[in-house]
């Protein structure tokens, strides 16, 4: 092969001062936020950790959903990329890692972002009770709800693992018996995620507006992971190959990153909108809160994370030439990264800090965004993902040789 | 030209050249009909007949001829209606969606598809159309203004969503189909030898001569044309079910329904045309161009869109129990364990756990099987419009005013009337139509055929 000095990921050192450095604002703003946040228990302060834990967490996930989509619908053209997705979902147990802490610290009451993990809500002689909760108990017991966790956890850790195993394998030994593999297991694995995504959306999210329910709310979720994952490895192809990797990924394979970005955040767009429309319309006490209490104290985060996670995807990424164009890429990109962060922030804080918008931590509930405690919680996180997903790139061949499409996908011409 | 990856498995089978392609596929139509065909359509026209004389009956006499009361005012009717849009989606589906994400295997099923759309598209038309009782002021639907005497219509309905969502969807895919035939009716024009026949493909193909100009800008229109149908195959199924989900009763609001529908439709779809394909690439010997990696793959994608709709249903029970509501409640407990239930567990076998027999290979692959399954899911999917109107409406907030829906001969007549009407369309196509996209499949001959894979010496 003609580029193989450049088969193998050597880490910047630039890219790891960065991310060490980005830690660090992360770190100091989560310690200093911890003691300027003056809501209850914190609950600001929580609400940001979940929203970091599960943004990162779901990039990975959707990582590795569309890596077992890709063997599952025999594609060829990514199997050039596919190895941006393993270092991706590599980042899988640090996200649960971090989901788990909130909800640990949740389960022994050191914060109220779950009302249904109180158990005074559960007894009928409490002042407290809430007969809507206490008909969820089934599901929302403490042992159901951890035994989920720990079954999503395993589950996707071991998917993770041995995908990841396989590939490597597959450099050294070839031949098609590994691919086969491949292709049957991502099957199961993607009827695990069909059923996990909705679920862990309802048990994480969802449940943070504990009588608030939307049959469409984990394929909501799931569509924003999906963008999310894309724009990223779409972000991390182009890097690379500004550093002078992956030769072989043509403009075509860029632009079918673009295609993707294009069409997941439509459907982002559709789904966004058809739960929108669907409870505005009908305006059901029981479902309309979920909005009303949107529309009162976040009326311009919502519409405005609306307005640009399907605007700017629209009328920039139609164009062909605009995803083949790098630059347009990253733009839109970063700006809709931006924006599906701030799309969990709208569905996680409205339900925890009941609020009005205002500059600055408040007291009790009164809360919200601040600048730089947010900013600086997310660039922590992103720190250390880029760091996670960059150290596992370096651990194999950036290109599969001997991947059975791997001729297909250098050919690969649109 | 570059080949495609050494395991996948050939498109084409068997020794065939560009002129073989032709051969097989503009052959049946130079020929006599054969008999098995003459019989097929002399039934399927006695059962339109029927079914016309049903709707001619219906006319005349008013809605009262159907089976509704004043507590289940929609039934067949609706139920007809959607399934039969359902059915219409796998033809653009295959053509547009399948396009983008450049499937090569469509091109041996996308003709046929795209004209059971068309048909299935029409035949779900008349159900509302009939519906509105004096058909002759159908055209109140339309947003003309009140000089006509009409009111205004009310945008506020997704009735008239609708109206529009389906014309749009019914315009585009007929133009997409007809964009696709114009190469091959030129290619049947061309072959044709008796003058009236020559005269009448002469006219259907617009004059193409097959100069590179033409077949640029037949790429350019199928792909502007794939771009524009792709969100109408979203669209229309979910303004459907916004038919349902924007009113306020439990079992018909729940924010699922859109995207829940746009599979469902995609699932029946796809059940549609393996019914249909099944018979015709026996009949017509097409073994070599549909052949077991096809029916595969629409195997795959019934367990994938039948698997979603079984997710679907089990959000909606259990959102249904999570809510507290209890109306919302009582409206699944109702379905499952109520008058209906026995259409409620129809629905969930032939919908949910029949696709589940096509992870076994041993199934996908049997083309029996598959028929067999292809069927159940037809059934099913008509259940779950059934379950879905009926049982939804049938025992609303007043224990006084429940009551049961049972189908008049005209309900029955009427539904397979269209199914009558839908074949007698479909067979004539067969029959004076390509029916595979001849021009298209000769584009992948040497990419992915049997024996050009094969370096076999032509």
């Amino acid at each position: 092969m003609a580029h193989d000095n450049k088969l193998q990921f050597e880490l910047p050192a630039n890219v790891k001062k960065w991310s060490m450095i980005l830690m660090g604002v992360g770190i100091l703003a989560t310690v200093l936020g911890w003691f300027a946040d003056k809501t209850d228990h914190h609950t600001y302060w929580w609400g940001n950790l979940l929203i970091n834990g599960f943004f990162f967490f779901a990039i990975a996930l959707g990582a590795l959903f569309f890596y077992a989509l890709q063997y599952a619908a025999e594609v060829a053209w990514s199997a050039m990329v596919k190895r941006i997705f393993e270092a991706m979902f590599a980042y899988i147990p640090y996200g649960l890692g971090v989901i788990v802490f909130v909800l640990l610290v949740g389960q022994f009451h050191g914060h109220h972002l779950y009302h249904w993990m109180d158990s005074a809500v559960y007894d009928p002689t409490s002042p407290e009770y809430d007969e809507l909760i206490a008909n969820k108990r089934p599901y929302l017991s403490a042992w159901f709800f951890w035994l989920r966790v720990l079954v999503y956890a395993a589950v996707f850790i071991i998917f993770a693992r041995k995908f990841r195993q396989w590939s490597i394998q597959e450099d050294t030994v070839g031949g098609t018996e590994i691919h086969y593999r491949f292709y049957r297991r991502s099957a199961v694995f993607l009827v695990f995620f069909a059923v996990f995504s909705s679920t862990l959306s309802w048990d994480w999210l969802m449940s943070i507006d504990t009588h608030w329910f939307s049959t469409m709310y984990g394929w909501y979720i799931f569509s924003g992971m999906w963008v999310t994952t894309m724009i990223f490895a779409t972000l991390t192809v182009i890097w690379l190959k500004g550093k002078g990797y992956l030769a072989q990924v043509n403009d075509s394979h860029v632009h079918d990153m673009g295609k993707w970005v294009f069409a997941v955040s439509m459907l982002w767009s559709y789904l966004w909108f058809c739960q929108y429309m669907l409870i505005w319309y009908s305006n059901i006490p029981e479902e309309v809160t979920y909005f009303q209490t949107r529309y009162e104290h976040y009326m311009y985060g919502m519409w405005g994370v609306f307005a640009v996670n399907f605007a700017v995807p629209f009328y920039v990424l139609m164009a062909r030439d605009a995803k083949r164009n790098f630059k347009y890429l990253t733009r839109v990109g970063v700006i809709i990264f931006l924006g599906h962060f701030a799309d969990l922030y709208m569905a996680v804080i409205p339900g925890t800090v009941h609020g009005h918008l205002e500059w600055g931590f408040g007291e009790g509930h009164h809360t919200t965004f601040v600048g730089w405690f947010e900013i600086g919680m997310f660039l922590g996180f992103l720190g250390l993902f880029v760091f996670v997903v960059s150290r596992a790139l370096t651990k194999a061949n950036l290109l599969p040789i001997k991947h059975p499409f791997f001729q297909e996908s250098e050919n690969h011409s649109i | 030209m570059i080949k495609e990856a050494s395991i996948r498995k050939p498109l084409i089978l068997g020794h065939k050249t560009y002129g073989d392609i032709t051969n097989d596929i503009v052959g049946p139509i130079e020929g006599e009909a054969p008999k098995q065909w003459k019989i097929a359509i002399t039934i399927a026209a006695i059962i339109a007949l029927y079914g016309i004389g049903c709707i001619m009956y219906l006319v005349a006499q008013g809605i009262g001829s159907w089976g509704l009361n004043k507590t289940v005012g929609w039934a067949w009717d609706i139920t007809n209606f959607v399934w039969w849009v359902g059915i219409g989606h796998a033809g653009t589906l295959i053509s547009a969606v399948l396009l983008l994400f450049r499937q090569r295997w469509r091109m041996a099923i996308n003709r046929s598809a795209e004209a059971m759309t068309i048909f299935a598209v029409i035949m779900a038309a008349l159900f509302p159309v009939f519906h509105m009782g004096r058909v002759w002021l159908a055209y109140w639907t339309l947003p003309l203004p009140n000089q006509f005497g009409s009111l205004w219509p009310n945008f506020n309905s997704a009735l008239m969503w609708d109206v529009f969502a389906i014309s749009t969807y019914f315009s585009v895919s007929l133009v997409f189909w007809y964009i696709g035939l114009i190469p091959d009716f030129a290619t049947i024009r061309d072959r044709m030898v008796k003058p009236k026949w020559k005269k009448f493909y002469s006219i259907l193909s617009f004059g193409w001569s097959g100069r590179a100009k033409h077949w640029t800008r037949f790429e350019e229109v199928s792909l502007v044309l794939a771009g524009i149908a792709t969100p109408l195959v979203f669209s229309v199924h979910s303004i459907v079910s916004m038919d349902f989900a924007t009113s306020i009763i439990p079992g018909w609001h729940t924010t699922i329904f859109p995207p829940y529908f746009v599979s469902g439709a995609i699932f029946s779809g796809f059940a549609m045309v393996l019914t249909l394909l099944l018979i015709m690439r026996k009949t017509m010997r097409l073994e070599a161009y549909i052949h077991l990696k096809h029916v595969e793959y629409m195997n795959i994608v019934i367990i994938v869109t039948g698997s979603i709709v079984g997710v679907a249903y089990l959000t909606e029970l259990f959102i249904s129990w999570y809510s507290g509501v209890e109306y919302e409640s009582y409206a699944f407990i109702n379905r499952f364990s109520g008058p209906y239930a026995w259409s409620y567990w129809a629905m969930m076998t032939c919908n949910v756990i029949s696709p589940q027999l096509f992870w076994f290979k041993k199934i996908r692959t049997s083309l029996t099987a598959t028929f067999i399954l292809s069927i159940i899911v037809n059934i099913g999917m008509w259940f779950e419009r059934f379950v879905i109107i009926v049982t939804s409406i049938h025992r609303d907030y007043t224990p006084g005013a429940w009551g049961e829906f049972y189908p008049s001969t005209i309900d029955i007549g009427m539904f397979i009337g269209t199914i009558g009407i839908f074949f007698t369309l479909f067979l004539l196509f067969a029959r004076y139509f390509p029916v595979l996209a001849l021009n298209e499949l000769k584009t992948i001959l040497k990419v992915s055929g049997e024996s050009y894979k094969n370096d076999n010496k032509h």
